[in-house]
């Protein structure tokens, strides 16, 4: 039996401990605003939180989440609104089909979570496991650097 | 339940359907809501006021306009309805967007060929002036005035001279009793008086694209569906020798296998085949399909190897082919004594990999079914699952969700079609879930293609002749089993429509075979078209020892419209009339002398290292150039500080949206020159992921690219595939400048620029 919090929720889960986080969020937990890409960890489509840090769920095996606190694109907005990065994502027009934004911005909330002033190399290291296939990336380092207050 | 729908007061359901955020797959919160109920018509059909297939509106004023072309990323489910909502002087704020169904009644749904502005730019303009002229006449009877007195402010009614004002709501009831005004009646606004054309909006979708509420086609959802994973045949037309699937039954949560049919030739967009297992969950499906013991029958595709056919691709187009375009006399020419330039080039196949790989949910009850996917063209998908299942294509009802990109992959609905055949077969809904590996082993790839271009030139370096051959498996081979030579739409695109003023000229194509499914791939042919165009001009510069821009401005030749159907060419022009879309050489050598400008072109020298390079072309009957900067340094770790795109797309109805297209081919481009590359050995694609297929992460993206717009009142052409084709070009160019070392094949990966720089 495991244990754990999804978005402040306690969760028990006694299946498959082998079976990626992602698809417990998705097809038992029914939240699908985090997306399937590639299903080992190689285009961050599917990044939550893990105790605050950036994960890939689907190479994240339920085994992993035991006693862990686990935040979804779904819950990162606060009482009083949107959260500053996806303020950024907005302003900024950042998506175009959107598949991978909620990876992007979960990403991009756990950069600024830990270097609230990221250069740019800090946010090129931070992003470069997150794929767009449209090509958003110009104004994905537009809007981090709009949520960060630094020039762009 | 479809009764229950319709018990529901209208009002309610208007509610149910349309509350924040909430997209048209709101339809799944009732499962096996009757067949045929199409949402979106009805209502529509319903509102009191609808004068057109594409808009209704309520008597609080509400408009519904009809998204009926898909939305990949592109933002044709916000642009089209803008220009309706324009032409209405609809206040945007006050206006739902309703995605369509698959319907012919909504004319071409086929979301592709940088064509939903171009195609229905006019038809919206007359959907919104229609109901415009209709809620004026209603205003003029209320208030007994002429309707010639009344005009149109933001959302209402105006009456100058008596300061008389009235909200579309108050005006809808009696609008609704009136005629639908005769086309001739109809009279649209000035460009002068556009609100929204020109400015745009931002995308409809924005706000639930951030915070994950946005409804793809991996989100469909029925109750009690099973998730299907599907084991395909390895290489193409392969059968099942034998299946051992009593592992697969072992894994916890499988529920039972299908055997799907492999396909009769050609494929068209019927299944592959293969071996279908169906679980409660996505990973319980994976897990069952991993455990499948198939022993296949490979058949006569399994001789196909990449190597092997490269080659003989390279052999075909150094012989004639088929002459598509033929000026002068190019044999005379060559054999004249001028020096002779020839050059090869090649680019492999591509994968279109869309972040999301195909999916596609299905309900069959009888000889009716419902499926929700994510699909460039929901009438495709109700004809071919009507095919699959023998029954009326009528009865196939086709919600379209959003797209997680398309690229051209999601016009075909092979996946769609699985779905349908296999909830047939389990008697339940069944949602299709392709792996990324499905997505790149079993696609519908960008062809692969050489090409061969010959020219002599006199003494100043200026071509006397100019032949060139493309030699490719083409797209009808997926139509027509064993089409081995291009038709006119792939020639079309940057081949036989040349630019250059040549008194000796030949165009040709080549027969190569397909032993893959070929298909449409984001730009299409203009890809292999324009690097080789593109390529061998700056190739012929660089041995002119000219300025790249102005030998292409040379070559170009006076300002003219190139009368391809004069010349006895087979020239569709993206299906466009040549009258209102014509070869235009003035408005290609504005973008060029504009990206000329704009990039600073010649302030800063290339060479150790630093290049810039151009290319220009016209495509989708959009003008476009492009300058690319690189920096190579001794590692040969090629970087891409800045790009600029001169674009003239005719009237632009969102230019940010267009920007952000740009932006994105560029991406993309960089995508295809760095590591596009799909190879099949035995006849089975030998990459599978992100490790092996690659495409481009942000830190070796192009850092800056800046789309400038020329203003232009000719009529609407496309933005979201012009963007690539001269990109790959312009960057290889650059690379050339940088390091003088010349790309002739892709991808770049395979190429060493280390201390390339410093030559």
């Amino acid at each position: 039996m495991i244990q754990f919090k999804l978005n402040g929720q306690e969760q028990t889960f006694d299946g498959d401990p082998s079976m990626p986080l992602l698809w417990y969020v998705r097809d038992i937990a029914g939240l699908s605003g985090t997306k399937f890409g590639c299903g080992m960890g190689l285009c961050g489509a599917c990044t939550v939180h893990r105790n605050g840090k950036a994960v890939r769920s689907c190479s994240t095996p339920m085994s992993g989440v035991a006693g862990q606190e686990i935040v979804t694109i779904e819950a990162i907005a606060g009482p009083h609104g949107l959260h500053p990065v996806q303020i950024a994502w907005i302003e900024n027009s950042v998506p175009q089909c959107g598949y991978c934004q909620s990876g992007q911005i979960m990403q991009a909330v756990a950069l600024l979570a830990g270097t609230p002033k990221p250069s740019d190399s800090e946010i090129e290291n931070a992003m470069a496991g997150n794929i767009c296939r449209c090509g958003t990336y110009q104004r994905i380092r537009a809007a981090i650097k709009q949520a960060a207050g630094v020039k762009a | 339940m479809s009764t229950e729908i319709q018990n529901v007061s209208r009002r309610g359901f208007l509610k149910g359907m349309f509350s924040a955020g909430a997209f048209v797959l709101a339809v799944r919160y009732l499962p096996d809501a009757a067949f045929a109920q199409d949402a979106a018509r009805s209502l529509i059909d319903q509102a009191p006021l609808h004068p057109s297939v594409y808009v209704g509106l309520e008597t609080d004023g509400t408009v519904y306009i009809i998204a009926h072309r898909s939305e990949m990323g592109t933002s044709s489910r916000t642009s089209v309805p803008l220009i309706l909502a324009d032409e209405l002087d609809a206040d945007w704020s006050r206006v739902k967007i309703v995605q369509a169904v698959g319907d012919p009644r909504y004319g071409s749904q086929d979301t592709d060929g940088s064509k939903s502005v171009r195609e229905f730019f006019n038809p919206m303009r007359e959907a919104g002036a229609t109901t415009r002229l209709m809620l004026v006449r209603a205003a003029a009877q209320q208030w007994g005035v002429s309707p010639d007195e009344c005009s149109t402010g933001l959302h209402q009614v105006v009456h100058a001279s008596s300061g008389r004002k009235a909200d579309y709501g108050q005006l809808v009831a009696a609008a609704a009793k009136l005629p639908v005004p005769a086309k001739s009646e109809v009279k649209f606004k000035k460009r002068d008086q556009w609100r929204y054309i020109g400015e745009g909006e931002d995308p409809y979708d924005l706000r639930d694209y951030c915070t994950g509420k946005a409804g793809f086609g991996i989100d469909a959802k029925s109750d009690g569906m099973l998730f299907a994973a599907i084991a395909h045949p390895l290489v193409l037309g392969g059968t099942i020798k034998s299946l051992d699937d009593k592992s697969a039954l072992a894994v916890k949560g499988v529920q039972r296998t299908v055997t799907i049919e492999t396909f009769k030739p050609p494929c068209h967009f019927q299944p592959l085949g293969g071996v279908a297992v169906l679980a409660d969950t996505t990973w319980a499906a994976f897990q069952g399909r991993k455990q499948l013991k198939i022993d296949w029958d490979n058949g006569a595709n399994a001789a196909y190897s990449s190597d092997v056919f490269k080659r003989q691709l390279q052999e075909t187009a150094r012989k004639p082919g088929k002459v598509w375009r033929n000026q002068g006399n190019v044999d005379k020419e060559f054999a004249a004594g001028n020096r002779v330039i020839e050059a090869d080039y090649y680019i492999p196949h591509l994968a279109h990999a869309s972040m999301e790989p195909p999916m596609a949910l299905a309900d069959v009850r009888g000889d009716h079914v419902e499926v929700w996917t994510c699909t460039q063209n929901p009438q495709a998908v109700q004809e071919s699952v009507g095919t699959a299942l023998g029954i009326p294509k009528e009865n196939v009802v086709c919600h379209v969700t959003l797209l997680g990109g398309g690229f051209g992959r999601k016009s075909k609905p092979d996946y769609a079609v699985e779905a349908a055949v296999l909830s047939r077969k389990a008697g339940k809904p069944v949602k299709v879930v392709w792996s990324r590996e499905d997505d790149v082993q079993f696609d519908y790839y960008h062809t692969v293609s050489a090409t061969h271009m010959k020219a002599a030139v006199d003494a100043n370096g200026r071509p006397t002749a100019w032949l060139q051959r493309s030699v490719f498996p083409p797209i009808g081979s997926t139509f027509q089993a064993g089409a081995e030579l291009a038709g006119a739409g792939e020639m079309q695109q940057g081949w036989t429509d040349i630019p250059y003023d040549l008194p000796n000229l030949r165009v040709e194509n080549g027969p190569a075979p397909a032993h893959v499914r070929i298909g449409w791939f984001r730009s299409v042919a203009n890809i292999y078209h324009a690097f080789a165009v593109q390529t061998f001009t700056d190739e012929l510069a660089s041995n002119a020892s000219a300025d790249r821009i102005q030998y292409a401005l040379d070559l170009i030749g006076p300002p003219r419209i190139i009368d391809l159907k004069a010349m006895g060419v087979d020239y569709p022009n993206y299906g466009a009339s040549p009258a209102e879309y014509p070869v235009d050489t003035a408005r290609l050598r504005h973008v060029i002398e504009q990206a000329a400008e704009k990039s600073g072109w010649g302030k800063e020298k290339s060479g150790n290292g630093v290049g810039y390079g151009f290319a220009a072309h016209r495509s989708f009957l959009t003008y476009v150039a492009c300058v690319v900067k690189v920096e190579v340094n001794a590692d040969g770790d090629i970087a891409i500080p800045r790009v600029d795109y001169v674009v003239d797309a005719g009237t632009v109805v969102n230019p940010d949206r267009t920007r952000s297209q740009f932006e994105g081919a560029a991406v993309y481009g960089t995508s295809i020159a760095r590591y596009g590359e799909i190879t099949a050995k035995n006849g089975a694609i030998e990459q599978s992921n992100f490790n092996d297929y690659q495409v481009t992460r942000l830190p070796e993206a192009p850092r800056q690219t800046n789309v400038y717009i020329v203003e232009n009142e000719a009529p609407p052409a496309g933005v979201g595939e012009p963007g690539v084709p001269p990109y790959v070009p312009a960057m290889c160019n650059a690379i050339f400048a940088a390091t003088r070392k010349r790309v002739r094949e892709l991808p770049l990966a395979k190429l060493d620029f280390s201390k390339a720089s410093q030559s």
